[in-house]
């Protein structure tokens, strides 16, 4: 007796990359906008970003029909949060609730793997990183989706802080600056776009600051 | 005479075809404190009297945002009010959650009536004590519906209900078929005015009302006080008959002359504000 195989996968993987970096008092996302499935381009300007509240937005790469279907479902809840509490989800509280809402789906996950971004209840940058199931941790910086190999060690090796055994304790966040934030993201996709096949076209770049939110673009290869 | 046979529960007919039990629920609304709403082409206004039990507590909560494009005014037991609210919030976000596009009013004020009948028809259920004004808009306009405790509702140009809601309709009745071609501002000044005229003998306060708005590009919010307080000064608060505006010193409302009216024997009950 051979084990019964499915002879279809209920996922897919649409490629691309994501990042964020959390500062003093700003907090960077950055997605490509490619979306792929297998060695086709399906798109060359998908956002992977959405606004969840208006301090905490996501960046998500994987499977796009669950990551719509992620995103979809953390709206409807932040409106559920509005109505009682009279006021918008803070970024510590949208992180929780993404790792309850990916966990809820442990025998049968979003193939999405997500990066949050925003300011904590102090205005200071944050960053939450999630595996597929909902493991989260609260870092300085971080990347998913098919570049993040390439792109972890860069920014390790930009951004490391001391290891957070060592006293006293150091904050995870950044010193740099916004502007310097900003022009590492960019570097870092322009080298991701060179070796990994799935991460190109366009750069969307959103920061996240006392002022609110803004958004850029950046060209990258389109091979 | 007949009435004590035939309320014990909303199952029962009376013989002249009646079902008291949904009759008493809006006798409810009535005891309520008042609840207005006005609509032109392109806004909806709702206005609401608030009411503590003591001046030592909070006032109830009245209007509830539904949705970007829908908002309710409630009369009657709030509670009942509140749980409408949650129900609606509630069908609003799955419809827009299935379909990405918001929740015709018209809907959503069948699928609320209907969940009002279904308390008329059942034994182990009573009938919802609270009376929902609807302010909405979507593709076919700017909408006002009543929704009632019997499982009802009808689509107004203007409504007032709660206590001392005639007198808000007297003022309302001869001047509402103009509202359609309104100013928003005008509106809220009518909605204002008709609150007024609830009032009597209270000077017309910013504690004591709430203003909402709803209209084309706007979506449904609650007027903060300073607005509202602006609006009020800019028109004159001298009752038609002429006699002046109490003195500030009397603000305080006498709570002995604001009980409703005698239709309920024992006065309203702690849980109707």
């Amino acid at each position: 007796m051979t084990k019964h195989q499915a002879n279809w996968s209920p996922y897919d993987n649409n490629g691309g990359s994501c990042v964020a970096i959390a500062g003093a008092d700003y907090c960077v996302i950055a997605a490509d906008t490619r979306m792929s499935t297998g060695y086709n381009i399906l798109t060359r300007d998908y956002s992977k970003i959405t606004k969840l509240a208006d301090k905490c937005v996501m960046a998500s790469s994987g499977f796009q029909a669950d990551v719509k279907a992620l995103q979809k479902l953390l709206a409807a809840r932040h409106l559920i949060y509005q109505h009682q509490h009279n006021k918008q989800m803070g970024c510590p509280a949208m992180a929780q609730l993404l790792s309850n809402t990916l966990y809820y789906k442990r025998f049968f996950p979003y193939y999405s793997f997500n990066v949050l971004g925003g300011l904590d209840n102090e205005g200071k940058g944050c960053v939450y990183t999630y595996d597929a199931v909902g493991s989260y941790e609260r870092v300085g910086y971080s990347s998913q989706g098919s570049g993040s190999t390439l792109i972890i060690p860069f920014l390790d090796n930009q951004l490391k802080s001391p290891s957070p055994l060592l006293l006293p304790v150091q904050d995870a966040i950044t010193p740099l600056s916004e502007s310097e934030a900003v022009d590492l993201v960019k570097t870092v996709f322009a080298s991701a776009t060179e070796r990994d096949i799935y991460t190109g076209d366009k750069l969307e770049i959103v920061v996240l600051n006392a002022e609110g939110i803004q958004r850029e673009f950046m060209d990258l290869r389109k091979d | 005479m007949f009435r004590n046979q035939y309320d014990t529960d909303v199952t029962t007919w009376s013989p002249a075809g009646r079902l008291f039990q949904v009759e008493y629920a809006m006798e409810a609304v009535k005891q309520g404190s008042a609840a207005i709403g006005l609509r032109s082409k392109t806004h909806v206004v709702l206005a609401c009297v608030n009411k503590a039990t003591s001046e030592l507590s909070s006032h109830q909560k009245k209007i509830f945002k539904v949705d970007d494009h829908i908002g309710v005014a409630i009369a009657g037991l709030t509670a009942d009010g509140r749980v409408l609210s949650r129900y609606m919030r509630n069908e609003c976000i799955n419809y827009n959650f299935t379909y990405e596009s918001p929740l015709p009013v018209g809907r959503l004020v069948v699928q609320l009536a209907d969940k009002a009948q279904v308390c008329t028809q059942r034994s182990w259920k009573r009938p919802y004590g609270v009376g929902v004004l609807v302010a909405g808009l979507d593709e076919s306009g700017a909408h006002l519906y009543y929704n009632c405790p019997s499982g009802n509702y009808f689509e107004y140009q203007a409504f007032a209900i709660g206590s001392r809601w005639q007198a808000a309709m007297t003022y309302l009745e001869p001047r509402f078929e103009n509202f359609m071609d309104s100013s928003r501002e005008d509106l809220i000044k009518d909605a204002l005015i008709s609150v007024r005229e609830t009032l009597q003998e209270e000077k017309l306060q910013i504690s004591v009302c709430t203003v909402a708005v709803v209209g084309v590009g706007e979506p449904f919010h609650i007027l903060d006080q300073e607005t509202v307080r602006k609006l009020i000064d800019t028109f004159e608060i001298v009752r038609e008959d002429g006699s002046p505006a109490p003195e500030p010193g009397d603000a305080a409302p006498d709570l002995g002359e604001a009980a409703p009216a005698a239709a309920a024997e024992e006065g309203a009950a702690p849980m109707d504000i």
